[in-house]
């Protein structure tokens, strides 16, 4: 399979990265390659092989549903970029 | 021009679990207080902490599923949806797409008498996000992360709804089916209880789906009912005029009663899932299954089939009876009070109570016929007091007033006559008042019975007892 330069912009825009245009061959090629890996692992014959849904050979553990936490606002809120009346500040996200 | 229309509607519905914690962390989940005071390291995404699944969570998840008759997921998976915004501080939700907890069930709704099962497709787990406030804040946006983290179930149907009624009488019943396993508050100003709509029209007929789209926003039955309404007015409108559907969201405007396209959100659907790293996949073993199962309530399923079973009662007025709990309950509360056959209760209610309070778009609790009354009006149609037919007009004065059937039959000199000795001179009068008719009888022509009844119970005001008139009749007539 292979990557067009306008799919790794697509790419990198869904994950908010900054690519240089230069950069945007030699991208294209490298995952290219990592996807032709994936295509050859699909080739393998995988009857009878359980799907692996984590590397983990274990469950989840649950927690009780009991209130831990305290407030502290104080202490998140003194390395924010910017607090107003309780609220985190952020760009405008609408116009 | 003159096509006809037909509608496709499916529901998304968000519930909030009723858990006192989040999903995957420790903080609050309690409605109301100071901005970001119930947000902690887990619900703000900082780095290097580790999201733990909540035991209740999964609880309310199945017990969801057990009421749906679903499939409960022996082995279940979280997954990361991934997209920006900033009321999502991780950058992604943790969510569900392959192995959901909750696979296909169903949930019966009720339209205008007629039952219809709406299926649904799955049911899964994942957190709420916070909330932006659009305030005055120097043009910037203001973020409260207390929601970040609410434990959310997201059930989705079927596309198998066709109108605007089907669908609130399913978000209905869901509402108050959640309500009824106490694992959502349902609180929809809160926004514990909301719904997307998906909806497309197609030519009446056609296989397939026309393209749709997905009105969010929608927090009320009545908007869910006039949003979709307006989006299919829409589509028509658009598709007539020679246009095509596009396939975006759209967001209900209950001011201006339109639905508005939103600023197309880029790529919005692309959210490359995948399985989240942070969490182990949930195994639901046979005994955790069966100690919910051992908590939960009667199911309004299992609650159809004992009415049945016990009462005798047939698939309509046991599907209808149950259809809600404060019904099923009057129900049961007057064949109790007033010792009558079970069937005739049901009949009772189905028929005139329920007839009466959606004339006067009334729940059954805000019945102003209680459940003592109308067990003493069946108490006195059984012991043969009143006839059935005064029966109904005895209903109509326990309607408008506070009296009871007694003092209703007692002041209105309803009750049923059964002297036989009045009875008979009564009959003798009409016999020799119509002796053409009599001839006509005696000569074969049965139907001329129904005449001499008629005539009877006019005289007696309706009052004779219907059974009594009958037999006499046939005696002074042979």
């Amino acid at each position: 399979m292979s990557l067009t330069a306008d799919d790794v912009k697509k790419i990198a825009h869904l994950a908010r990265l900054g690519i240089e245009e230069q950069d945007v061959v030699s991208y294209a090629k490298d995952l290219s390659g990592m996807l032709d890996l994936m295509t050859r692992m699909s080739d393998l014959d995988t009857d009878g092989v359980e799907p692996m849904a984590h590397p983990m050979d274990q469950v989840q553990r649950l927690r009780a549903d009991v209130v831990t936490e305290q407030d502290n606002r104080e202490k998140f809120q003194a390395i924010a970029p910017q607090v107003e009346a309780g609220l985190y500040l952020v760009p405008k996200v609408i116009e | 021009m003159n096509t006809q229309w037909e509608t496709v509607i499916g529901l998304e519905i968000h519930a909030q679990l009723a858990t006192k914690s989040k999903i995957f962390s420790g903080a609050s989940t309690a409605y109301g207080a100071e901005p970001n005071t119930q947000a902690c390291a887990v619900d703000l995404g900082l780095p290097g902490v580790l999201p733990v699944l909540n035991e209740e969570a999964v609880r309310m998840a199945v017990i969801f599923g057990m009421a749906i008759e679903a499939h409960i997921a022996p082995y279940s998976v979280f997954a990361r949806k991934n997209y920006f915004y900033p009321d999502l501080p991780k950058g992604y939700q943790i969510s569900q797409m392959e192995l959901p907890i909750v696979g296909v069930g169903h949930l019966d709704i009720d339209v205008d008498g007629v039952v219809k099962r709406i299926g649904i497709t799955r049911a899964h787990l994942e957190e709420d996000a916070g909330k932006s406030l659009h305030g005055n804040f120097h043009g910037l946006t203001g973020i409260d992360l207390n929601r970040a983290g609410t434990p959310l179930l997201e059930i989705v149907s079927e596309p198998e709804m066709s109108s605007a009624k089907e669908a609130v009488a399913y978000m209905r019943k869901m509402h108050e089916l959640v309500r009824y396993l106490g694992i959502c508050d349902g609180n929809m100003q809160e926004g514990s209880f909301r719904c997307d709509a998906n909806v497309s029209v197609r030519p009446k007929g056609q296989k397939e789906f026309g393209t749709r789209a997905e009105i969010k926003n929608i927090n009320s039955f009545k908007f869910v009912e006039k949003a979709i309404n307006h989006e299919i007015e829409r589509q028509i409108e658009v598709i007539e005029n020679g246009g095509a559907v596009v396939q975006e969201t759209r967001l209900y405007d209950s001011v201006k009663d339109e639905t508005r396209s939103m600023r197309s959100k880029e790529e919005a659907n692309d959210y490359r899932y995948f399985p989240d790293p942070d969490l182990l996949p949930v195994l639901i073993d046979e005994d955790f299954k069966a100690q919910i199962k051992a908590q939960l309530p009667e199911l309004p399923q299992a609650k159809k089939q004992r009415f049945k079973d016990d009462y005798a009662l047939d698939e309509e007025n046991a599907t209808l009876l149950t259809s809600s709990r404060p019904l099923a309950d009057y129900f049961e509360t007057v064949v109790k009070e007033s010792g009558c056959e079970a069937k005739m209760c049901a009949n009772w209610m189905t028929g005139d109570l329920l007839a009466a309070l959606n004339k006067a778009d009334l729940e059954i609790t805000d019945s102003p016929v209680g459940h003592e009354r109308l067990a003493g009006l069946l108490k006195r149609i059984s012991d043969d007091t009143i006839s059935g037919k005064i029966a109904k007009q005895v209903f109509e004065e326990l309607w408008q007033s506070t009296a009871t059937a007694d003092e209703i039959i007692e002041a209105k000199g309803l009750k049923q006559i059964t002297d036989t000795g009045a009875i008979e001179a009564i009959i003798d009068k009409i016999i020799a008042d119509n002796q053409d008719q009599v001839e006509q009888y005696r000569s074969g022509k049965d139907k001329v019975f129904g005449f001499f009844v008629g005539q009877v119970m006019k005289e007696m005001q309706g009052k004779a007892n219907p059974g009594e008139v009958n037999k006499m009749l046939k005696e002074k007539l042979k």
